[in-house]
């Protein structure tokens, strides 16, 4: 089976179970939750379709070789540290992130490096942090949580070069 | 948005510039196609989201993830952060009334990390796809310590930062 479909099965499955939760607390909670989880899809449709159809764009632009450079595999903790400053720099969604780092990947990246640069981009990505973190946040928060993060990308690679690659 | 929508444009006259029409509705099509495949699973994160929201027994949230609730807390936090599905726009809110109902930094920064490294909404919908089973995999085992090992950072730092405001929440229990 395969894996996106089971984790599609389980997300479903998820909204099924707090669903019949909601209606067994009464079925106005449950109306009222719908209401509530449609409206979001739909503030939120315009924004996922103007990251997800442009962002193949970017990524399409964005000089490739230069990340290469950066993520080789020779390019030891010293790759590691850029790995870390390209994906909080890196601007839009998931798709121009992982875009980037499977173009890493496939021309010839060192696997640490762009593990590091996969993790710094969940981490730190400025935009996410911008657009999301910060309105639905205390601000005070969330500087402490990417303050206080900042140990783990470095972590995460020293795991992989231990470990070694997939 | 309009600083995204401006980047969209350039890089989409750059394509077109270099690569001509056909470039362009190369990675047009290809994209609207992701988009398509992306649209169930956002709208499930949206009413997991609502429900989640609507359900969740807030005296419980203070007493298992306050500033005493040790390593347990933390670990709650990590689980509930890679359980939680959808996006930013359901992790956020929720991390939000976490904190507003007597979560503290440490255990609300290991639901995030969790979220974010762990959480599988992301990487079912892009990371899978985009970079492929056996390296999102890979990642993520490695990722499994990172939440836990960074809310007990934080909330080892935050005691240290605000030594008062830390007292006061623990008097107030």
């Amino acid at each position: 089976m395969n894996a996106a479909l089971l984790i599609d099965v389980i997300l479903w499955g998820s909204v099924a179970a707090v669903g019949f939760i909601a209606y067994r607390r009464g079925p106005k909670v449950m109306t009222a939750s719908l209401r509530e989880g449609a409206m979001d899809f739909i503030n939120i449709m315009p924004r996922i379709a103007l990251g997800v159809i442009g962002s193949g764009y970017i990524a399409a632009v964005i000089p490739q070789e230069v990340i290469t450079g950066w993520l080789g595999p020779n390019s030891g903790w010293l790759g590691v540290a850029a790995a870390v400053v390209a994906g909080a720099a890196t601007p839009g969604g998931p798709v121009i992130g992982f875009s980037i780092g499977a173009v890493a990947l496939r021309s010839g990246g060192g696997t640490p490096q762009v593990l590091a640069y996969v993790v710094a981009w969940a981490l730190f990505a400025f935009q996410r942090l911008l657009l999301w973190e910060i309105p639905f946040m205390p601000a005070r928060f969330v500087w402490f949580r990417a303050a206080v993060c900042v140990p783990f990308p470095f972590l995460a690679a020293a795991i992989a070069m231990l470990i070694g690659k997939p | 948005m309009i600083a995204i929508g401006v980047l969209v444009a350039v890089s989409a006259t750059l394509v077109w510039r270099r690569d001509g029409l056909s470039g362009l509705l190369d990675i047009l099509g290809h994209d609207v196609s992701l988009f398509a495949g992306i649209l169930p699973r956002v709208l499930a994160g949206c009413l997991l989201g609502a429900f989640i929201a609507e359900i969740l027994p807030h005296e419980k949230v203070s007493r298992s993830l306050g500033p005493s609730s040790g390593l347990m807390g933390l670990l709650i936090g990590a689980a509930f952060g890679a359980i939680l599905p959808g996006g930013p726009f359901t992790a956020y809110p929720v991390a939000s009334a976490l904190l507003a109902v007597g979560a503290d930094f440490g255990a609300t920064i290991s639901m995030v990390v969790s979220w974010t490294l762990i959480g599988y909404g992301r990487a079912v919908a892009w990371e899978l796809p985009i970079m492929g089973t056996d390296f999102t995999l890979w990642r993520i085992a490695i990722s499994l310590p990172l939440p836990v090992l960074a809310g007990a950072l934080g909330r080892f730092v935050y005691v240290r930062m605000y030594p008062a405001e830390t007292e006061s929440a623990n008097e107030g229990e």
